[in-house]
């Protein structure tokens, strides 16, 4: 089990390495590079000047350099100007040259400097990743439950109406994206002009103009249901189908399975085999598709986060990627990167652990 | 001109759709909570059993939603009986504007019911409720995006002055002789038609996302089929490369392929240049594996694949001024515009590496069949036993993947509009649409809605048509 997980976890970082450079070099590509210079000096470079400024800043050395420098395994630039004032990645401004550290960079615990937001990459991509788990808590707590109950509900009984009419219902969660579903909330429920609205605010139901807010942006400090509930049931709905079908198919497999036959013989109640016998084993396989499903939130949070404003860790990378703030991808793509190769490692461990018929050797 | 009402003549109807809804939702609330708690009875078994409160619920259920379908397709059906706009209402006019899609899906189904027996797995999914209704929906789009230019009420890009942000059925203020006089679904917040836009959109996605489902299948299964027949070397780098794929955040990877500073360098083009290659490599080991002891037949067979496929590859990858520009103008039979292009490439390389690990994953299992050894008695060669024996017999579950897959791709086409990545801002595809109209959604919600509900309603028909069909494979 242990160089199960050693290797597991070898693999991972090799993945990780890959990724990152994959990244690394993408955003360090030339035009990038001259956007960056033309947005920090000024927009009438001329093709030597931006030269000269990528030089100045440690941007013209071979990427494998960069790379190391960025990941804190090579010493970080220095260039020392017409003036004399040395400056440098690892010299902060202001700072002596002679104080400060040779290598800083990921391994460090430097992330590098934002140009968007003027601030260290670390610091932003803690705070927003507060944010996001935030929003993240709260769907995990509205998405596993119901897509559980869902999932057994349909598939302890299989091919019942019950069973059909849930199975129609999380076909049709897996099939509205968020930014489909997002919009249908907003227009329904957070829209002045919907007939919801107009109806509860002629009859005094609601203070406000509409039931629900449409942006998320009050909900980074103080979240209600007003201004949250709409954000986390976007995302937690597209999820919601795929784990619901996982649970169903799983459970209905285990519900024509000898033991629970045998249950039925010595005359045990329908209610006590769902809850005794069938749902511990029933539940393993959905712990899997849980874990996998983290990539797919990832994606569902940039995207909810955008629609409802919210400032977390998928409006940075949006913002990050469209302003062309290199340090701020490459950290927001670590995290992202870090967050999905850690959840397979959890449920591929998980699963050995969970399931005693799977051996590791 | 008036403004249009939404159900013209057939607003006595209104008041009927309003109990028939009422009355299903409660008997829905009605069935599931009777669901908890009670049995079914024996409603048609041999043994007769007195019907219980459930049953009952059920019945109702079934009878209030076939009320709401009756009343709903009484809309549609009046819509083309009705003499003017006025008197069609929104509702009824759509249903006339989409009357070339209704007469084609008339003709479809009812070749196919007359022709069910001869039609194999097409002709078995007519038999199951679900299946026909996925097939329905996406054969709706299908022919819409087919029939769209007879479809429009007005051009999808042209800007009517004084329509700005409209409600949905208001009147143009000053309409041209022989135009259409009144936007459907209201105006957008540059005063373009939204009706019309959602119709053009459908073509939009159908011309980009089966096509490129379609390559990513093929670079899929030429690699996939390989890698899981041998294993070995071969498929751990390729099986590392495509989890390296798969664990990038798809966002991330549109916005680092997709932006205008990388097309630049040129990388989706040297990336299409790649990708467009295996269905070439694909169709030549294919029919090689299979003629190469037929000299003749084989040499025609691959010129006509080659030389063929060829000029079609060299002129799609082929852009003037891009970075690929290098066959003579008379050779490149057509231009792909370059922003298309990236999405297509996009939209396959995020897409062939899951294809890969279901193609490899089935081959794993086949492999050990017993007709695959038989064809190695015979003495075939590994690809044709691959290709001709093994694939073949993959192709149920390929065609139940293709079919969720064309729903992903659509959805993935639409995230890409939603961050105005990859096509042009005015472009009217659905996720353009909805990312225009998200800006003003809490005060005009209208300019959003109909892309947002065709988007959906294409995606749940292929993933309903998907599950139509495996079960109907499954039943073999």
């Amino acid at each position: 089990m242990a160089i199960f997980i050693l290797r597991r976890l070898g693999m991972m970082i090799l993945t990780a390495l890959c990724l990152t450079f994959i990244v690394f070099w993408l955003t360090n590509l030339y035009p990038n590079l001259e956007k960056l210079a033309k947005s920090e000096g000024n927009f009438r470079m001329s093709e030597e000047q931006v030269q000269s400024w990528l030089d100045k800043n440690g941007h013209g050395d071979p990427l494998l350099v960069k790379y190391g420098r960025w990941l804190g395994v090579a010493p970080g630039w220095v260039y020392e100007d017409e003036d004399g004032t040395v400056r440098g990645r690892c010299i902060a401004p202001g700072a002596a040259p002679e104080d400060s550290a040779t290598y800083c960079g990921i391994l460090q615990g430097y992330w590098g400097f934002s140009t968007v937001f003027k601030e260290n990459v670390g610091t932003i991509i803690a705070e927003r990743l507060s944010l996001t788990g935030k929003l993240m808590f709260w769907v995990m707590v509205l998405m596993v439950p119901s897509a559980l109950l869902l999932g057994v509900l349909a598939g302890m009984r299989e091919g019942s109406r019950l069973d059909r009419s849930l199975s129609t219902f999380s076909i049709a969660s897996t099939a509205t994206p968020e930014y489909v579903s997002g919009v249908i909330f907003i227009a329904v429920f957070a829209a002045s002009a919907s007939p919801l609205n107009q109806w509860l605010k002629e009859n005094g139901l609601i203070e406000g103009r509409t039931l629900f807010k449409g942006t998320a942006t009050s909900a980074m400090e103080n979240a209600t249901l007003e201004n949250f509930l709409l954000p986390v049931l976007t995302i937690a709905l597209y999820g919601m189908g795929y784990i619901a079908r996982m649970t169903r198919a799983s459970m209905a497999e285990v519900m024509t399975s000898q033991y629970i036959r045998t249950a039925r013989l010595k005359g045990q109640s329908f209610g006590n085999i769902v809850v005794k016998h069938a749902l511990r084993n029933a539940l393993i396989a959905p712990f899997t598709v849980i874990m996998l499903q983290f990539p797919w939130l990832l994606n569902g949070v940039v995207i909810v986060e955008t629609l409802f404003n919210y400032k977390g860790f998928g409006w940075t990378l949006v913002q990050a990627a469209g302003n062309n703030d290199i340090e701020l991808l490459l950290g927001c793509s670590v995290v992202a990167v870090v967050v999905v190769l850690v959840t397979q490692l959890i449920s591929d461990v998980g699963y050995v652990f969970l399931n005693p018929r799977i051996r590791v050797t | 001109m008036e403004a249009l009402t939404w159900t013209g003549n057939l607003a006595v109807l209104n008041p009927i759709l309003g109990f028939a809804f009422i009355a299903l939702l409660a008997c829905t609330a009605a069935t599931i909570i009777a669901g908890f708690f009670v049995t079914t009875g024996g409603a048609g078994n041999v043994a007769t059993v007195a019907r219980t409160p459930a049953d009952v619920a059920a019945v109702a259920l079934n009878w209030s939603l076939l009320a709401v379908v009756a009343v709903l397709a009484a809309y549609l059906v009046g819509g083309l009986l009705m003499p003017t706009p006025q008197a069609r209402g929104i509702v009824g006019q759509i249903s006339y504007q989409f009357m070339p899609v209704w007469i084609a899906l008339a003709i479809t189904f009812a070749l196919s019911h007359l022709f069910r027996a001869r039609l194999g797995l097409w002709g078995k999914l007519m038999g199951s409720t679900i299946g026909s209704i996925g097939a329905a929906i996406v054969l709706f789009w299908v022919f819409t995006a087919f029939f769209a230019d007879m479809i429009v009420t007005h051009d999808p890009l042209a800007q009517l002055s004084g329509m700005k942000n409209k409600v949905p059925g208001t009147p143009l203020p000053a309409p041209e002789e022989g135009m259409f006089e009144w936007y459907l679904l209201g105006g957008d917040n540059l005063a373009r038609d939204v009706f019309s836009r959602m119709v053009a959109g459908s073509w939009e996605v159908m011309q980009i996302a089966p096509i490129a489902t379609l390559f990513a299948f093929m670079v899929g299964i030429t690699l996939g089929v390989p890698a899981g027949f041998y294993g070995g070397m071969f498929d751990t780098i390729l099986s590392f490369i495509a989890n390296l794929i798969l664990a990038f955040p798809v966002i991330l990877l549109f916005y680092l392929l997709v932006t205008p500073e990388i097309v630049d360098t040129g990388l989706p083009s040297y990336l299409a240049a790649v990708l467009f290659v295996f269905p070439i490599i694909f169709l030549v080991v294919l029919f090689n594996s299979k003629f190469h002891t037929q000299p003749t037949q084989n040499s025609v067979i691959l010129s006509v694949i080659l030389i063929g496929g060829g000029v079609l590859y060299l002129s799609l990858i082929n852009e003037e001024g891009g970075v690929l520009d290098f066959i003579p103008r008379w050779m490149d039979l057509f231009d792909v515009p370059g922003n298309i292009l990236i999405v297509f490439v996009s939209v396959v390389f995020v897409n062939s590496p899951t294809v890969f690990r279901i193609v490899r994953g089935i081959v794993l299992d086949i492999k050990t069949r017993d007709y695959v050894a038989a064809a190695y008695t015979r003495g075939e060669g590994p690809w044709y036993t691959m290709l001709w024996e093994i694939l073949p017999n993959a192709r149920g579950p390929l065609i139940v993947d293709f079919c969720l897959r064309i729903g992903y791709t659509t959805i993935l086409l639409g995230t890409l509009g939603f961050f105005g990545l990859g096509l042009e801002p005015e472009s009217p595809d659905w996720g353009s649409t909805i990312n225009d109209g998200r800006k003003l959604l809490s005060v005009y919600p209208h300019p959003a809605l109909p892309p947002a509900f065709a988007l959906m309603s294409l995606v749940l028909g292929l993933n309903l048509l998907a599950d139509g069909l495996r079960e109907e494979s499954l039943k073999d």
